[in-house]
């Protein structure tokens, strides 16, 4: 070592209460720092709106149901392929518009908070997909069978869960609660419209399922759209659903069964008027409307062991050509479904430890 | 005198200080996303992983600098469990530099995500996809950041101590080329 005694030269000691303002000084740079830390990670303020208190209000209203998502818990895995016709390439530079098949592994759920609710606790299924890229890219769509969405924003829809929550007392919600969300909330009329005539479907293969979101596309020169897409069935039928708990999976396997099940890919473009921030709005009037190519579903599998499993169905993994737009419920879904994602893969073990059937309420 | 002996040399003292930044914002960038149910949450995850990447490729070149260049010794004077202490947090730092892009990176791999620095920059994944292996990671991933800002906070007193109440040279080191007065 090199003597360093020499080149440096000592200050006078400071005295003691010089010693102690300057320890004081550190200590005030120190908590100034962690003081901003703690703000940012929203330590300092409880009524921050964050993805955890997201995912803690469905664990509030459902339960905890150990390694399970923690919304659309009860659900099939399927795979499949999409088989592009070209017709949506000009639109989006994303390899999966191109031409030809690209593979899709998706998921067919009950939109309800708990694995075990009856099929037809609710009127909506929902589909979401993967569509895996030759070159790797991905896309994820979480899509629904309701046309538009109850409400436009992420602290409205924490609301909403809010008002649905189950009393301690009596199990149920309380009555009084959601019509005053709902008079607070003019924006979810169209969807009450929709789900007064809406009926639990016998099967997910003829429900037509929607992004409700609205994404944009952007073409190779850099033009963009905005779309929201829909899934819409080969199958058709409107038969009531059978008086039973379960009967979705069943159906679906039995549909499989006879023959691969299919859906086009149908992508609705914006008008000019159209709002893309707000997915409880319809887009009212003409559009034109692209058929980009049909999802082919070919078989199924149950969700604990299939490969829909592990598959965070985040609406904002997306390709090179398909963009989110400024609908703030898209960052919400993403934000919330990463931190269901990280409870549900850490309890991954209890699954096994818990047959589904055993557990029924 | 002979300015190398006492201060870090320039290119190293230029990766310091840059990379203070990147990583402060990083933990910052960090924190605030998986707080944020917000627009903010997207663009912050959008900056998180090529700033992340970034890291990794400048802690590579500074562990480098590090081992060709000078390092300028502590004083003489220093207190046995204040080197000790120097020396183990600087280990600390410089793995946590190392490791946390690089969790960040097999986690998302783990997750089966692609590994997207932006619209269409693609990285390879580095871990098979598997569902307990991501749960693991995600942890680390949070509670290394929390002791990575820690021991920054540490690192920040301990070259305050130094600078204003020892007032020896060594927050002097890497503040400037030459010897102060």
């Amino acid at each position: 070592m090199i003597d360093r005694e020499a080149p440096y030269p000592r200050k006078p000691p400071l005295s003691t209460p010089q010693k102690l303002v300057r320890l004081a000084g550190i200590g005030l740079v120190v908590l100034v720092a962690a003081g901003a830390f703690a703000y940012v990670n929203g330590s300092l303020d409880p009524q921050r709106l964050t993805p955890a208190r997201v995912v803690d209000v469905f664990e509030h209203n459902n339960g905890i149901h150990p390694g399970y998502r923690r919304n659309h818990p009860k659900g099939i895995c399927v795979a499949g392929y999409f088989e592009s016709n070209g017709a949506a390439a000009n639109l989006s530079k994303a390899q999966v518009f191109a031409s030809g098949k690209t593979p899709v592994i998706g998921r067919l759920a009950l939109p309800t908070g708990n694995p075990y609710s009856p099929d037809s606790a609710a009127p909506i299924r929902s589909f979401a997909v993967q569509f895996t890229q030759a070159n790797g890219q991905q896309w994820r769509s979480g899509m629904n069978s309701m046309p538009v969405f109850p409400v436009g924003t992420p602290e409205a829809f924490v609301d909403l869960q809010k008002a649905t929550a189950p009393d301690p007392k009596t199990g149920k919600p309380d009555p009084t609660k959601p019509p005053a969300f709902f008079a607070a909330h003019p924006e979810a009329q169209p969807f009450l419209a929709w789900v007064k005539t809406a009926k639990p479907s016998a099967s997910f293969v003829t429900e037509t399922y929607n992004s409700v979101n609205a994404f944009v596309l952007v073409d190779a020169q850099g033009k963009r759209q905005a779309v929201r897409w829909s899934l819409v069935p080969e199958a058709k039928g409107d038969a009531p659903a059978p008086d039973a708990r379960d009967y979705l999976q069943q159906d679906l396997s039995d549909k499989l069964a006879s023959g691969p099940q299919r859906w086009s890919l149908v992508l609705t473009l914006a008008n000019a008027q159209d709002p893309t921030n707000d997915a409880s709005k319809a887009w009212a009037g003409e559009h034109k409307t692209v058929n980009a190519g049909t999802l082919v579903v070919e078989s199924d599998s149950a969700q604990l062991d299939g490969n829909c499993r592990d598959i965070n169905y985040d609406p904002l993994v997306l390709p090179s050509g398909i963009e989110g737009s400024d609908d703030p419920l898209l960052a919400a879904r993403s934000a919330a479904y990463a931190s269901s994602y990280m409870r549900r893969t850490s309890e991954v073990d209890q699954l096994k430890a818990a047959p589904a059937q055993e557990k029924q309420p | 005198m002979s300015t190398p002996t006492t201060h870090f040399s320039p290119l190293a003292r230029a990766l310091h200080w840059l990379m203070a930044l990147m990583v402060i914002a990083m933990l910052f960038i960090g924190a605030g996303m998986v707080a944020s149910v917000s627009e903010r949450h997207e663009w912050l995850l959008n900056l998180h992983k090529p700033l992340g990447i970034a890291i990794l490729a400048l802690v590579v070149v500074r562990l480098i600098v590090r081992f060709t260049t000078h390092t300028p010794a502590l004083p003489a004077d220093l207190p046995a469990v204040q080197v000790l202490a120097a020396k183990l947090s600087h280990y600390l730092l410089y793995a946590l530099m190392l490791a946390m892009p690089l969790i960040g990176w097999a986690m998302i791999s783990a997750a089966g995500d692609p590994v997207m620095l932006s619209s269409s920059v693609r990285l390879p994944s580095i871990v098979a996809a598997h569902a307990e292996t991501f749960a693991f990671l995600r942890k680390a991933h949070r509670y290394l950041a929390y002791l990575f800002f820690l021991t920054i906070l540490a690192h920040l007193a301990a070259a305050l101590f130094h600078g204003w109440v020892r007032r020896d040279e060594v927050l002097d080191s890497m503040l400037r080329g030459k010897t102060r007065g």
